[in-house]
């Protein structure tokens, strides 16, 4: 159902801000919408326009640079703040196959796996790396959790293995949960405590 | 015997489905689903995609609130006048789902409806020992009761509407120790400010906040859940408190309780949710509560805080703090004190309770807010509004000059047209300070009920304590 998530080969824009939170990511009033297509035109668009709805030439994303990079590299705990699963909707729609931080909040991070956008957690150097060179092809291979950088170097990064699996076999797991009915039945009669 | 396990553990296993293993997470039970209509559209429509039915109607509750009206409207087309096409659209189609689904729905029409963790535990549905979800992340305020909830995002909805589980990884465990009293005109609010302030806003990620000391046992629940509350604003999947005779009295002869009984046998089951004494936590902070002042944020996150006569800080180059400063028009070195007002509002699921709008009203009572100062007062549930009418609030409010309004999330995320204008200040009980997250430009100052009603009448951000002497 989900498309498989294997490998991504890509380049990156780079967000140095930190703690870049969901509401800069898509703000609220474009909440109002009852389908998860057609997202990505509201990723940080407060950011990207200004009040008149002209692009800022300043920020990363308008950049002819960003054009085609599929792999979002920003400061530490990226995500934080609401649940709206509306922020990697509209990461994916817009293009981004991955993002990068030294933290990713929870939640975010979370919502994005169940979506097939891919978190990756490194290191405090790592980023450094990246931040100093925008722009620069990654390969990611999400079946072994490894990031190649262009100059042969290949760092692991940690991901949850049942959300690996889900993510390269395109696996739902709301199928997973649904074979576990039987379970589920037991459990609601077997409760010594029932609220 | 069982070793000796922490508030969050005894609730954790004891909805365990399926236990988590290195290759698979666990199945947790949820006991309580709280749907809204922003985060549902889309996992109804899923539903829909598979022919699935939602297995546990009954532990599922709904309402309305991030895009309502505050304003006093009859009709779904009277609303698109006041929150647009596409707000009155996502309620209308909540009402839709929630027949289709035979889910009950505190709805537009309803005197039960409000801010979703307003009316939980005012319906008595949050309970001790429950595990609660919701789309929204200040789902964490539940746990002031002793539950375990936390924010989930609209594919997990959708797990939770087809099969009443989710997957999860268990969390670490943080214990917060936080004990003294809190002095005159600092509250709950501003503790948790300061604790955000302290352990930053990543600095819960990953664990469940178990709050404890001698100042959470001296709280009563409106309190204990505005810390709650804000837990997510440190990055913590959940916040707890170990349930206890305030826990019991707020609860007791409420709708969706136990009865009878029922209600006993309840009671003495929560009484044994509570860390054993000696149970290990992942990590452990502590802070003094009778150290604390009045709060107040400078910057574009939560964690950017301070004491209300404190300097704001310099960030010490940091390009986030710098342009944070930028965006608030805000200089370092000096307290914020001086700094004009055009906006107080008054509510959100982390400050719009009876005991809160008291603390605000204690302030105004009698006094007019600052000349171009608007002020708004937006009740967390019809409930609250009725009761606070009822011992004269709404009067105290209009008279300073303060508008005010029907329940609703309403300007603490401006989804409903309740906004403040760009580049206009705002002293906001709220939870969120983040860039645009009141109205596109709009600068955010967090602070507890007191300080945003003094802020009011002064017409500058101001310490309440110099207002709390002079009304008594």
């Amino acid at each position: 159902m989900m498309k498989p998530v294997t490998r991504i080969q890509s380049r990156t824009v780079v967000l140095p801000t930190t703690d870049i939170d969901t509401d800069q990511l898509i703000p609220a009033r474009f909440l109002t919408t009852t389908s998860r297509e057609g997202l990505g035109q509201f990723l940080f668009h407060d950011l990207r326009f200004d009040a008149n709805g002209n692009a800022d030439p300043d920020f990363a994303l308008n950049q002819p640079a960003a054009d085609g990079c599929g792999i979002l590299v920003a400061g530490n705990n990226l995500g934080c703040g609401s649940s709206r699963e509306h922020a990697p909707w509209a990461l994916l729609d817009y293009g981004f196959k991955a993002v990068i931080s030294t933290e990713i909040a929870d939640i975010f991070r979370n919502n994005s796996l169940k979506n097939g956008l891919l978190p990756v957690v490194v290191d405090a150097d790592t980023l450094q790396y990246l931040m100093q060179n925008p722009g620069i092809s990654l390969d990611i291979d999400v079946t072994q959790a490894t990031l190649a950088l262009p100059d042969g170097k290949t760092i692991e990064f940690p991901i949850d293995g049942f959300a690996r699996h889900c993510l390269t076999e395109g696996l739902d797991q709301l199928g997973y949960l649904l074979q576990h009915e039987t379970r589920i039945s037991s459990f609601e009669e077997a409760r010594q405590w029932k609220p | 015997m069982a070793s000796a396990q922490t508030l969050f553990e005894k609730v954790w296993n004891e909805h365990v489905v399926v236990a988590e293993t290195a290759d698979t997470p666990a199945i947790l039970y949820i006991d309580l689903h709280l749907i809204h209509e922003v985060t549902t559209p889309q996992a109804f429509n899923v539903l829909r995609e598979k022919g699935l039915h939602v297995r546990r109607p009954d532990l599922t509750l709904a309402t309305m609130d991030h895009s309502t009206p505050t304003t006093p409207v009859t009709s779904f087309k009277d609303m698109a006048v006041v929150v647009g096409e596409n707000a009155a659209r996502q309620v209308r189609r909540m009402q839709e789902n929630c027949d289709a689904f035979g889910l009950e729905l505190l709805g537009f029409d309803s005197d039960q409806r409000g801010i979703v963790h307003v009316i939980g535990p005012e319906q008595g549905a949050t309970q001790p020992g429950k595990t609660i979800v919701c789309g929204d992340s200040h789902t964490s305020t539940h746990g002031a009761f002793g539950a375990l909830a936390f924010g989930i995002g609209t594919t997990e909805v959708g797990h939770v509407l087809a099969t009443q589980c989710l997957l999860q990884r268990k969390a670490r465990t943080l214990a917060l120790n936080i004990d003294g009293d809190l002095p005159t005109g600092v509250s709950s609010k501003d503790l948790i400010l300061a604790i955000i302030g302290q352990i930053g806003v990543d600095g819960g990620t990953g664990h469940v906040i178990e709050y404890r000391g001698s100042a959470i046992s001296a709280m009563d629940m409106d309190s204990r859940m505005t810390v709650c509350n804000m837990s997510i604003e440190a990055g913590a999947r959940a916040g707890m408190i170990a349930p206890d005779d305030h826990t019991f009295e707020y609860l007791a002869g409420r709708p969706r309780v136990p009865q009878g009984t029922d209600w006993e046998r309840a009671v003495a089951h929560w009484r044994t949710l509570k860390s054993d004494a000696d149970a290990v936590f992942d990590k452990s902070v502590s802070i003094a509560a009778d150290k604390l002042q009045p709060m107040v944020t400078f910057g574009t996150n939560p964690g950017m805080v301070i004491g209300v006569n404190d300097p704001v800080p310099d960030g010490g180059g940091d390009p986030s703090f710098r342009k944070a400063l930028d965006y608030m028009q805000i200089s370092a070195g000096k307290p914020l004190t001086n700094t004009e007002v055009d906006v107080v509002f008054v509510g959100s699921c982390t400050n719009s309770r009876l005991s809160d709008l008291q603390q605000a009203a204690a302030v105004v009572k009698g006094k007019k807010i600052a000349a171009g100062v608007r002020m708004l007062v937006v009740p967390g549930s019809q409930q609250i509004k009725k009761d606070a009418e009822a011992i004269g609030l709404d009067r105290v409010f209009t008279a300073a000059g303060a508008e005010w309004r029907e329940s609703g999330c309403s300007m603490c995320l401006g989804m409903n047209g309740d906004t403040v204008n760009s580049g206009q200040l705002s002293v906001s009980t709220s939870n969120r300070n983040f860039e645009g997250r009141q109205g596109i430009g709009a600068r955010t100052i967090l602070a507890s009920p007191m300080t945003a009603a003094a802020s009011a009448l002064a017409g500058r951000v101001a310490d309440p304590r110099p207002f709390i002497s002079q009304g008594e």
